[in-house]
């Protein structure tokens, strides 16, 4: 893989979501799946909770921030369903890099395919940082994927980054098709040793 | 570390290799693909100019957005989104050789129904497919997970998946049901007891007595739900209930094979020795069935107990969730649940959608009707189940008492497909999330509970203990029990 795939860091703006336990039919509601693309999903992000009863967008975050590329969340962000819809259409809204207290893992994973680093940092920390994006929407955030922090505002912030996800982004192998595409012969080998796949 | 325990086997039997970011590439015995989270990663296979690794590995059916009324199943499907995400799903398979059980195949139903019934999971092997509830295939005492499309993407063109290893957490199941009492309620319990996210990063083994004192179809909704538990797998060691139910399944193997296999089968299963990072013990002698109350599968009761009091949760997250909960509910911490009203019954999912459910519900229907506030849906999570249950004429108990007896598919767990909650409707549910619009109306209410109670609660119109109608000599608790003791 080339190295123009590498992620050492990312930054610009944030956007707070704050809420606990946010789960993907929130972030992108079953209703707007029915593409056989990702193209629009964009679109969709947030759609319910960012609109009143009569349509109108509301004042939800994502409304007042736009064009921001860090999303700043809460504990167990991306619970529930599995679909890569949810990171897909934060991706495509502008959504570079997250940070938050905690994330479901197969969302974690997801972010992880679309080379999006996915921080955590602790309760007082996060809020924090909510706080002060209330007040600075054209402030900077980065996220440093080598170390794991989270730098704004002339503060520092230590954040956690998954050993792995930091390997895939700073080797730019998070694209793991590529990466698992040339092992053919091993997988053989380890198929061969599986009773149950020849005689299906 | 975890040691000799079926996962840790299962793993290194399929592991291929470590990848340069830590990660196993792990070989994928059992892909399963629907129409929603796949066309995306046939495209990228396309663009990339990869064929797909295992075709035979694969089997594909559709279930998110099939149709359940007869009528709005014949081509081209009057939704027409829906049309296109089904000739998708049909041309992909159809240019890569993969088997699929199509809406007039008389298998087609939900991935986690299909392949367990059809015999296609099996002990010891790894499952995968675009949905978290991959999980239900652990009850077979395999490691099935749910993955996103990036990953469908890596096991078209690889058969593998790059993956971390977990934590494994014995969960002891003390204890044994009472009438009206069942499988559903054993993990609505768990859940209830280690919370929401407490499973991230484990993997949950569930074993001690109430688990194997289960059917197939019991642990097959206990390992179902382990996601909603925020563990990403679930499993149940592979027992005699496993092998009996195996036997004479189309894709299971006959005769001397199936005790060749079964050599393996039980060669992966957790030795006596296995160390687990974590054991939890949870006691369900004399657990009443269980309810939600609020907006997240952990916030749940027995139906003996009365809304909790958002302060009394320690964390602070639960405090506020509370909150929410409640006020999306529209209710009072203190009340009971019973009597809570309803105007939906559903019952089927890859949850609650097999044979064994709708006999629990037909029990409970026969000579009674449903209430005249409530719209009430029976969906089989597969033609299969359909067909059985049509064999044993529980269809025309259903429909005598009210309810609408659908073909095959996900439904109203999530409401791709024309089923959906209208407005504030209070849906009583035998599916496994209850999120704010998940059942396709934001406004919707989702309670959560087993098929006996969805079915008592379709007769009272409202929640009510399933157990007045299972069993005279039963327990039950009604409202002002709960306040009483409240």
């Amino acid at each position: 893989m080339s190295n123009d795939q590498r992620i050492t860091a990312v930054g610009g703006t944030g956007v707070p979501i704050p809420g606990d336990d946010i789960d993907t039919d929130q972030i992108l509601p079953a209703r707007f799946m029915k593409e056989v693309t990702f193209d629009n999903m964009a679109g969709y992000l947030f759609y319910d909770a960012r609109r009143d009863e009569d349509g109108a967008l509301n004042d939800h975050p994502l409304n007042r921030f736009e064009g921001a590329s860090i999303a700043v969340v809460n504990q167990n962000f991306g619970c529930g369903s599995s679909r890569e819809h949810a990171p897909q259409a934060m991706m495509r809204w502008g959504v570079d890099g997250v940070v938050g207290e905690s994330f479901a893992e197969i969302f974690r994973d997801n972010c992880k395919s679309l080379g999006i680093p996915a921080v955590t940092a602790d309760h007082e920390a996060v809020v924090a940082l909510q706080e002060w994006l209330q007040d600075n929407p054209d402030g900077d955030i980065e996220i440093d994927v080598e170390d794991g922090t989270i730098s704004y505002d002339n503060r520092t912030v230590e954040g956690h980054i998954d050993s792995a996800m930091q390997e895939a982004l700073l080797g730019g192998i998070w694209d793991t098709t590529a990466l698992m595409y040339s092992n053919r012969a091993k997988v053989e080998r380890t198929v061969q040793d599986l009773p149950y796949v020849e005689s299906n | 570390m975890s040691k000799h325990t079926l996962y840790d086997k299962v793993w290194e039997r399929h592991r291929v290799t470590e990848l340069p970011n830590g990660q196993d590439q792990l070989f994928v015995g059992l892909h399963l693909i629907h129409e929603v989270t796949s066309p995306q990663a046939f495209a990228m296979l396309t663009e990339r100019d990869i064929e797909v690794a295992y075709p035979e590995r694969n089997y594909a059916t559709t279930d998110h957005i099939a149709p359940t009324e007869a009528a709005k199943r014949e081509r081209p499907l009057p939704d027409e989104e829906a049309e296109e995400m089904l000739s998708a799903l049909e041309r992909n398979v159809a240019e890569n050789d993969i088997t699929f059980f199509g809406l007039d195949s008389g298998k087609q139903g939900i991935t986690h129904v299909v392949a367990p019934e059809l015999g296609l999971s099996r002990p010891g092997m790894t499952v995968a497919c675009g949905d978290s509830h991959t999980s239900t295939h652990g009850a077979f005492g395999s490691i099935g997970v749910g993955v996103g499309t990036s990953q469908i993407r890596d096991i078209l063109a690889t058969g593998c998946i790059a993956a971390e290893k977990q934590q494994v957490r014995r969960i002891e199941v003390e204890g044994s049901l009472g009438a009206g009492v069942y499988a559903k309620d054993i993990i609505l319990k768990i859940i209830q007891d280690l919370g929401v996210d407490g499973g991230v990063g484990h993997v949950y083994e569930y074993g001690g007595p109430a688990i194997r004192e289960l059917d197939m179809e019991g642990r097959l909704a206990v390992c179902n739900m382990s996601i909603e538990g925020g563990a990403r797998a679930g499993y149940i060691n592979p027992d005699e209930t496993t092998y009996e139910y195996l036997r004479g399944r189309e894709y299971a193997p006959e005769g001397e094979a199936f005790d060749e296999r079964r050599e393996y089968w039980d060669s992966i299963c957790s030795d006596e020795d296995a160390v687990y990072d974590d054991v939890v013990t949870v006691d369900v002698d004399d657990m009443d069935p269980m309810v939600t109350w609020g907006i997240n599968p952990g916030q749940v009761v027995e139906l003996s107990e009365p809304v909790p009091q958002p302060d009394s949760f320690v964390a602070r997250s639960d405090r506020e969730a509370a909150e929410r909960a409640l006020e999306h509910m529209d209710l009072d911490p203190g009340e009971s649940m019973l009597g809570y009203d309803v105007d939906v019954a559903f019952l089927g999912t890859c949850t609650n959608g097999r044979v064994s459910d709708f006999e629990v519900a037909a029990e409970i229907l026969d000579g009674r009707t449903v209430d005249e506030s409530v719209r009430a849906l029976a969906v089989p999570g597969s033609e299969t189940v359909r067909k059985r249950c049509e064999a044993r004429g529980l269809d025309e108990t259903f429909i005598k008492a009210g309810f609408q007896w659908r073909r095959a598919g996900c439904s109203m767990c999530l409401a791709m497909n024309d089923d959906s909650l209208e407005g504030g409707e209070v849906c009583a549910s035998s599916s496994n999330r209850n999120f704010v619009g998940r059942q396709g109306s934001k406004e919707g209410r989702t309670v959560l509970m087993s098929p006996a109670m969805v079915a008592a609660a379709a007769v009272a119109g409202e929640v009510t203990d399933p157990r007045r109608f299972v069993d005279d000599a039963a327990r039950t608790v009604s409202a002002t029990d709960v306040e009483v003791a409240e």
